[in-house]
């Protein structure tokens, strides 16, 4: 049995070792909001955080992430998500939406790290994370819009 | 505008009481044609005609026949529903409709989402049954108050009576109002009323989109469900020779190996470990006829078809030969463009829950109709026996439109094996090599200009398969052996030549082909758009006064390509370094011109700055136009800058998207959509913004760099 934190509740899990956070996050755990893209961290669309760092889930073994905080999309604290999904929404973001997931925990991050990102920083911290509709204007506007409501303190 | 209504005269308005209560409208179709579609076993949770429901508490449910793949046609159609209906836009929700022939695309006569039909197909359907159902609620108001139905005004799912102050909100209507009988005929609204209609209109799929709810085809889970992947043939028309499984089902996990039609299938309680019984398979493989085919050698052959006589597609004015030959002076150039992968960031997948009397699918699919007979077949049943759940799709582009339904039929062939319900995933690798690209096409054209500089003379040679040949749609798209959408966008030029002449070649070769998002403009756009400009600097004119000479009678082409030059600023100076370049394409019965800014980033080209002008006639949401045309440049910028599937021995070389890259953040232009103010028809949104791209950067970095790029991808050694 494997024991994992995520989301803020302790789970365990009977698989293997090397299972990839991904599949033990969507097949284990049931929480798909976690994307499969590509299988090799080339797209972003598993982004997860571990223990507040964005990470790639598909190529991160299960076993590397016991006793860590693992966060998903299902899971992102409010503060967090709330002007992310507010900006998503005013900049009418998604297409498709696959790859939204990714992208709003890689935006997270940033913002977290940076919180009044640059179209550089933009550029640095987003460039990992795939959109096949192309979305990537809408998302930096609504990164900076996001950036915007937070320093506000969110819009709610 | 006006207008009394004619639904198409198959259907019939129809209406009655929703499952839960409430208000139900819909269509229906002719006792006969749609009387199968209820025999279902295990029944949809509401009747397949219906269209619109309306519950006690207001919420109100579109029910759309449509595939929401990122095109944005769930809050499209909800729009066009709700404009007629007067419904409030808060309580509005979208449901996706079952397979019925109710929901059939007028445009296609099967259940279908495709070819940017969607808007105008559905245009006059769903505003009639919005019609429908609010005159429905007014004569049930009209009816309590005892006043005449046309005192009674509607507004954000409230009939009011004016006169009298009094007011009922829908829900509180609904019930008693699916009591009456549908109104033979309704009066659309006027246009100068709209209030959605022609707005920029928030997506109704967003919110759902971003805290990981929204259900695409593989996060569907059922109970007892199992997970499998299938080892595919290396070379397209391999089948398997041995199966050492003994590897495979030693992995934890993995339940079951058994070969199907199309390879063997791994079946697992998970992803990972059949992915992992996958990897510890021993195949012996018979690569078949294609083992030995290679990109190389069809260039070669192909560019050898080239200069031999094809079928006519087009002739106009007098013969070519003597028109060029005439000409004062003449250009002929070869273009060609690779195979390309769809490369959806959702793989493919499929969930089969096969039973002896029934079978259920929950996939992204932009062609139900199809795929429940062919899954019916492999299945073993009648098409009224599957039932399909159209989930989300993490993108389409016309991947998940295929006539062979490919990865639909594999799914039954699993289940047929899993005794149980079974997810079929793909993986990226498998997705990349899967097949079903667009055509790799080889073109060679020539050119005339007379002494002022005028072009008399255009002979067009296109090379490459047939994306239309075999399939159903073969009797309504080829003709005189010549594939409609292999010449679109080229046999019907705009400009005005006076000898236009273009010939097809339709080799047919082992690598599976499909549209993908624009179909054969996404070629013939970028030969012709760069061709002209090649005619235009051998004429020493200017490529938009060139083109503007040329497009004389072509109002909506000439509007696009003004208003896209206006706004770009097109003839006004730009830094050094930096060049335009531009194009304009007609498809899917819309007008799009884009100028393109380029410059060159340590050799490798890079776009600044996009500005797209559309004319796609009467709108709906202008902000999903806006939307569309920022994705399909970087869709198209994709395949300008990168897209390229080879094929070697066989063997596909590309897997993923280190070596079939797309577009990102970093590399994503600017991009401004400038809308013509147009009362024509609805033209297409989804696609027509794919086209120009590639022409209009190819065009720009000639101004640039003075080399013409003649073949897609653009190669840093063709700018060198």
């Amino acid at each position: 049995m494997l024991k994992l934190n995520v989301n803020r509740q302790d789970r365990e899990l009977d698989v293997d070792p090397g299972t990839p956070l991904l599949w033990a996050l969507r097949d284990g755990l049931g929480l798909t909001g976690t994307k499969y893209g590509c299988g090799v961290a080339q797209c972003g669309a598993c982004t997860v955080h571990v223990d507040g760092e964005a990470i790639r889930s598909c190529v991160t073994a299960v076993s590397d992430v016991a006793g860590k905080r693992v966060v998903t999309i299902e899971g992102l604290a409010e503060a967090e998500a709330q002007p992310l999904q507010e900006a998503w929404i005013q900049e009418d973001v998604p297409q498709c939406g696959y790859c939204q997931s990714g992208q709003l925990m890689a935006a997270a991050a940033l913002l977290r790290e940076r919180p009044r990102p640059s179209d550089q920083d933009i550029d640095d911290a987003m460039s990992g994370n795939l959109c096949r509709c192309a979305t990537y204007p809408r998302i930096r506007r609504a990164i900076h819009l996001a950036a915007g409501l937070k320093a506000k303190g969110g819009t709610r | 505008m006006t207008a009394a209504l004619a639904v198409n005269r198959r259907v019939f308005l129809k209406a009655g009481a929703a499952a839960g209560g409430g208000l139900l409208v819909g269509l229906s179709l002719p006792r006969g044609l749609g009387a199968q579609e209820s025999a279902a076993p295990g029944g949809p949770k509401y009747p397949p005609e219906a269209f619109v429901r309306i519950a006690p508490d207001g919420t109100t449910t579109v029910i759309v026949g449509r595939s929401e793949m990122g095109q944005g046609v769930y809050t499209a159609l909800a729009m066009l529903l709700c404009e007629d209906l007067d419904a409030d836009w808060s309580k509005v929700r979208v449901e996706s409709a079952p397979v019925a022939a109710v929901y059939n695309n007028t445009a296609f006569g099967i259940q279908a989402t495709g070819g940017s039909t969607t808007t105008w197909s559905s245009w006059d359907q769903m505003r009639t049954v919005g019609a429908t159902a609010r005159a429905m609620l007014v004569a049930e108001a009209a009816a309590r108050w005892s006043v005449a139905p046309d005192s009674c005004r509607t507004q954000n799912g409230v009939v009011s009576h004016p006169p009298s102050g009094r007011s009922f909100r829908y829900g509180e209507l609904a019930e008693a109002a699916a009591k009456r009988t549908a109104p033979a005929s309704v009066v659309l609204k006027d246009e100068k009323a709209f209030t959605l209609i022609g707005k920029p209109v928030r997506r109704l799929d967003t919110p759902e989109k971003l805290d990981g709810r929204a259900q695409f085809g593989l996060d569907v889970k059922r109970p007892g469900m199992l997970t499998a992947v299938v080892a595919r043939p290396p070379v397209f028309g391999g089948k398997v020779r041995s199966v050492d499984a003994a590897a495979a089902r030693a992995v934890r996990g993995v339940k079951d190996v058994a070969e199907v039609p199309s390879g063997v299938a791994v079946i697992a309680d998970g992803f990972w470990p059949a992915q992992q019984g996958r990897e510890a398979l021993k195949i012996e493989w018979d690569d078949g006829p294609n083992a030995s085919f290679s990109t190389d050698s069809l260039r070669a052959e192909y560019a050898a078809l080239a200069k031999t006589p094809g079928l006519v597609a087009k002739r106009e004015g007098g013969p070519i030969d003597e028109a060029l030959s005439g000409a004062a002076k003449r250009l002929e150039a070869e273009y060609e463009v690779p195979y390309l992968a769809h490369a959806t960031m959702e793989p493919l997948n499929c969930v089969v829950d096969l039973r002896a009397d029934g079978c259920t699918l929950w996939t992204g699919t932009q062609f139900q109709t199809f795929d429940r007979a062919a899954a019916a077949t492999a299945a073993g049943l009648r098409p009224e026996q599957v039932e399909i759940h159209t989930m989300f799709l993490g993108g389409g582009f016309g991947r998940r439109a295929n006539p062979a339904s490919d990865w639909i039929v594999e799914a039954v062939e699993v289940a047929k094996r899993a005794k149980a319900p079974v997810k079929v995933v793909w993986t990226r690798e498998d997705d990349t090599r899967g097949g079903y690209y667009r055509p790799f096409w080889y073109d060679r054209i020539a050119g005339g200009l007379d002494v002022a500089g005028n072009p008399v003379a255009w002979r067009h040679t296109i090379v490459g398969q047939s994306i239309i040949a075999g399939t159903p749609f073969e009797p309504g798209m080829v003709k005189d052996g010549i594939d409609s959408s292999s010449v679109e966008g080229a046999a019907d030029l705009p400009y005005a030549i006076p000898s236009l002449h273009v010939e097809l070649h339709s080799p047919k070769k082992g690598v599976p082909v499909l549209w993908w998002r624009s179909v054969g403009h996404s070629h013939n756009a970028f030969v012709t758009e760069c061709f002209l400009d090649e005619l235009a600097h051998a004429a020493g004119r200017d490529p938009l006064e060139f083109r503007r000479a040329l497009l004389k009678g072509h109002a909506r082409h000439l509007g696009a390509l003004e208003l896209a030059a206006e706004k770009a600023g097109w003839g006004k100076p730009l830094p050094a370094g930096r060049a335009r370049g531009l194009a304009v394409h007609e498809s899917f019965g819309s007008f799009a011109a884009q100028v393109a800014e380029v410059s060159l980033v340590k050799g490798r080209p890079r776009v600044h700055r996009v500005v797209c002008a559309i004319d796609c006639g009467k709108i709906v949401n202008p902000d999903t136009i806006a939307a569309q045309m920022e994705g399909a440049v970087g869709f198209g910028l994709s395949a300008a800058l990168y897209g390229e599937i080879t094929l070697k021995e066989g063997r596909i070389e590309q897997s993923n998207f280190h070596d079939y890259p797309i577009v990102r953040m970093d590399e994503m232009p600017a991009v401004e959509t400038h809308i013509v103010p147009s009362r024509e028809k609805p033209g297409g949104v989804g696609e027509p913004g794919t086209p120009p791209i590639a022409p209009a950067v190819a065009n720009a970095l000639f101004a640039l760099t003075g080399k013409r790029l003649r073949r897609l991808p653009i190669r840093r050694e063709d700018l060198a």
